[in-house]
Parts: structure tokens; sequence; C-alpha cells
């Protein structure tokens, strides 16, 4: 599988392990400031929203809904090429975090084209393995 | 802020040639733009003890200039840093720092023979690059159906359209624009796509090119080769680095850094004779106009509306002909500053507007995270 794959793979990092990890079981976890309530994206030991160190780790529910999305037909580097065209999104997260992400399984399959698509429609989450340790969270049209 | 005394860009200049070339480092489009701005202000090289620069660090080009500076600036925040260095000039102008600040650019952004090695710990590479979200189009496209989706497709698309047909008009007055022909809404409509809702013709160029400009004193600027572009008012800032932690796709900072220009220039927005508005893409200009507060929110379109912006129109935007049709090397905000101060200074031929006195400049950089805005002024 690694031997294949030549697109970007993510790089954990110490205060983002968490996050593959679970991902690679199949789970989307956030961080959460203790301070004020909210989840954050992407991981940090230190909250965005109130710089507090305050924070713990919470699992999402997976439900999103579409935020906005592009269909890009020109890969950005080689490697995209022969997916391309492809959807890239940015979701809006049940708990409230916006976070990157592709469009899969839009229904009526075939190529995507904007009519299959519509900002707002509820998705959830589906992961994708890439490597032995890494899975991609993507999101699909519910 | 403090009152700070008037400063002047007094200088300006592209490298050698722009375009395609093939042989020339990104470095070698630095100097030569450095070279051809210090002729064009009649300064030398030995004036200058302030350098400022983005995409190398200043470092590195005062080494590879041969100059031992007293101010150094490698404020990098994208393809704005050109604008923000004015204001920084300025500052340091003020604070004794140093006399002469040289700003320069090169990018070999066509033909460029290494790449950039990532530091995979920052957020893009780890949550963005794996979904295949790299480079600008990828990212503008997706603030760009946000905002067609709140302010309605057609009419998003007519007015990118208006763009894009109204910057090449005026690229075709301009002899080192890139693009030579004339475009048609349907050569725009027709074109393929690069990231849906983007066609090729939304999108910049991708070229070689070096721009640099000179600032310096009020006492210094009256005694040189050209007449003097005077600094009125500058401001900075941004609000996110990656497209998917922008707080809102449609609403780039420019909100705050144009209010905060303006009102430093103490000049408002029926004042001004010109905009020079970084067009990374059709759609950038739209949201820009907005947040600089050219109209409101969602009206863009219709402000741009039957090449209002074209040559001969109400509306003197990006009469270069822009990062879409005239030169775009990467970080394309320095060749904002040089069209304003030669349209103030009356140098700029065919396409030159009838005796401007003002022009606002806003660069924007990044993923729509950073912006740059100036308010120069003809002397």
């Amino acid at each position: 599988m690694t031997t294949q794959y030549k697109k970007p793979i993510p790089v954990p990092q110490g205060e983002s392990d968490v996050y593959w990890q679970k991902a690679k079981q199949g789970e989307l976890w956030l961080r959460k400031c203790d301070d004020c309530g909210k989840a954050y994206f992407y991981p940090r030991d230190i909250s965005p929203c109130c710089f507090s160190k305050k924070t713990s780790w919470i699992k999402a529910s997976g439900k999103a809904t579409l935020h906005t999305f592009a269909i890009v037909h020109r890969a950005p580097i080689a490697a995209f090429a022969e997916d391309a065209p492809f959807v890239t999104a940015i979701v809006e997260l049940e708990e409230g975090p916006m976070m990157p992400t592709h469009i899969v399984e839009i229904s009526g399959g075939g190529e995507p084209t904007p009519e299959k698509l519509s900002i707002g429609m509820s998705l959830e989450v589906v992961f994708e393995d890439i490597t032995d340790t890494i899975a991609l969270p993507k999101f699909k049209p519910v | 802020m403090a009152k700070l005394d008037k400063v002047a860009i007094v200088g300006v200049a592209e490298s050698d040639q722009i375009g395609k070339i093939e042989n020339k480092s990104s470095l070698q489009h630095h100097a030569e733009a450095a070279y051809n701005a210090l002729e064009d202000a009649g300064l030398s090289i030995k004036d200058v003890d302030g350098i400022l620069t983005a995409g190398y660090s200043s470092m590195v080009v005062a080494e590879y200039l041969g100059i031992t500076p007293s101010y150094t600036d490698s404020t990098a925040v994208g393809g704005s840093s050109f604008i923000i260095h004015i204001a920084h000039a300025m500052a340091a102008i003020n604070a004794g720092y140093c006399e002469v600040a040289l700003v320069t650019h090169g990018e070999a952004g066509r033909s460029r023979r290494t790449n950039a090695i990532p530091d995979l710990a920052e957020a893009a590479p780890q949550y963005e690059w794996p979904y295949g979200i790299i480079g600008a189009p990828a990212m503008y496209s997706l603030a760009a159906n946000r905002y067609m989706h709140q302010y309605g497709e057609d009419r998003v698309r007519q007015g990118m359209a208006e763009v894009a047909v109204a910057t090449r008009k005026w690229a075709l007055k301009n002899p080192k624009a890139y693009m030579k022909d004339p475009m048609t809404f349907d050569d725009y409509h027709n074109s393929r796509w690069i990231a849906w809702p983007f066609h090729l013709l939304d999108c910049c160029l991708v070229t070689d090119a070096g721009g640099a400009y000179v600032v310096t004193t009020a006492e210094r600027a009256r005694n040189l080769k050209k007449k003097p572009v005077w600094v009125l008012g500058a401001a900075e800032g941004h609000d996110h680095a990656i497209v998917s932690q922008m707080p809102d796709l449609t609403w780039p900072i420019s909100r705050e850094t144009g209010k905060k220009a303006l009102a430093r220039a103490g000049v408002t927005h029926k004042d001004l004779d010109l905009a020079m508005i970084y067009d990374s893409f059709t759609y950038t200009v739209l949201a820009s106009l907005e947040a600089l507060g050219f109209c409101g929110r969602g009206e863009a379109p219709d402000f741009v509306a039957n090449q209002r912006t074209a040559p001969g129109g109400e509306f003197a935007l990006n009469t270069s002909g822009g990062g879409l049709s005239y030169t775009h090397s990467g970080m394309y905000g320095m060749f904002l500053v040089l069209e304003a101060v030669r349209q103030l200074r009356g140098e700029c031929g065919e396409r030159q507007l009838d005796d401007p006195r003002l022009a606002l400049i806003n660069g924007t950089g990044g993923a729509l995270s950073s912006t740059g805005t100036v308010i120069v002024a003809a002397d």
C-alpha cells in the first residue's frame, strides 16, 4: 500500500498523534477548549479560542454539512493526476469546527459535477486507508 | 498611531525581461530589478541602507546584492508582502533605522529549477495537502464557490467574466504584458476548468519576473531624478493562514486594512483615481472590492458590470493588465506598486489615465490570508 501511494502523506506531530491514531481506528477526534467549551480544528495543545492550556480530546459524531466545495480538474501536483477531477471541500463539523477534506461516494457516480453536490447538504465521515499507519478522514453525502 | 513624516517612492522597475525567461534564477530577477529601480531613482547601491524582501531572507538578498544594511526586513506573508514593506520602510525611515530602503522581488515562477522543502509540522502539509488542497487555484476556488452560493451563481459568473475581459483590455495597452491577444466573453466561458468554479481565464498567469522599488525621506526625494510619489497611509493584517481556517471565505481582512489605510491617509473612496487590487483570480477582485468598501457585500458583480473597469470605463482598476494578463511571478504584489507609481508620474503611454492624483494599492497573500493596503499620491 505504502509503495504505491504517491500523494502527500501527513506526518503526525506530538500534538496530533491522537488524531491520526484514532483516524486509523475509524474515528474522528477533536480538541476541545475546557475554558469556553468549544471544539476546534486542527489539534493544538493550547486552544486558539482562549489560548488556554485546559484542553481535552473528544470523539466527534462524524456528522457534518458541506460549507463549500470545488472540483479540481487540473491536478496541482502530478500525484493527483489520476484522481482528477476530484472534489475538495470545507465541511462544518456538527461540533462546530471547519475542516478541509474530500467529498467521496457522490450519488449518481461518474465524474463529479456541481449539480451532484449542494452547499448545506448533510455528510458523514468515512476513512480511507493510505498507509499502514495513516487513514484520511473523508466525507460522503448521507 | 504615531504621526509619521512623509516618505516617498522614488524609483520603480521590473527585471530586464519578464515573461518566460528560462535561464534566470529568482535571485537574478531580484538583482536586475534592484539595479533598474535604483537607476530609475538616480540613486546608487551605495546609498541603500535598508533592505526589505520576501521569498528569500533579506540576508540572502543583501549578500547577493553586495550591501551591508542597517535595517533588514524579511516579512513574508505571501504576495501582499511587498505592499506591507512600504509601511515597514516608512516606519524604519521615521525611526532613523535607514534612509534609503530598497524593496526587491524576484521569482522564476514559471521556469524555476528548485522547489522549497516544506516544514511538515505546519498545518497545511498535515491537513490540506493530503486532499490536494495545494496551490492557489485549489484554495481560492473553495472561497469563490461559497461566494457564488451566497450571492447567486449566474451573476457572480458574469462578474468574474467582466473582470477577466476588462483586465485583458488593459494588458493590450501595456507593451510588457505577457498576454497579447484580445479576450472575448466567449473565450472566457469556453476556457477549460482548472478548479471549478474557476475557468483557466479566472486564474492569474505564472511567469518569471522581478520588481523593485526604492523608498526614502521627503528631503532626499525632492532632489532625485523623477517626481516623488508620496505614501499617505498604510495598513496590514491577516486573519488565518490555511484556507479552511478562514473565518469568512467571502470577507478578507482587507475589510480592516482598507478602512485603516484610507483613514490614515485622510482620504475617502471618491478621492481615488486608481485602484490596483491584487487579481490572483477574478474572484479575488470581487471579494476585495467589497471588503475595501468600494461597494456593499455581494454587490461587486454589479459594480464591475458592463466593462466598468475596462479602459475608458468609470472605475480605473489594474491598468497594467494585472496578474491575470500582464505578469504574475508567484507573489505578484510588487507589480501593483510599480503600476501605481508610473500612473501617478504619468509614464504609462497608451494606458495613461488623465492626470491621476491618488491611488489605492491592495495586496492579498496566502489563501486570501493577509492584506496590505497603501494610499499613494502624485507630487
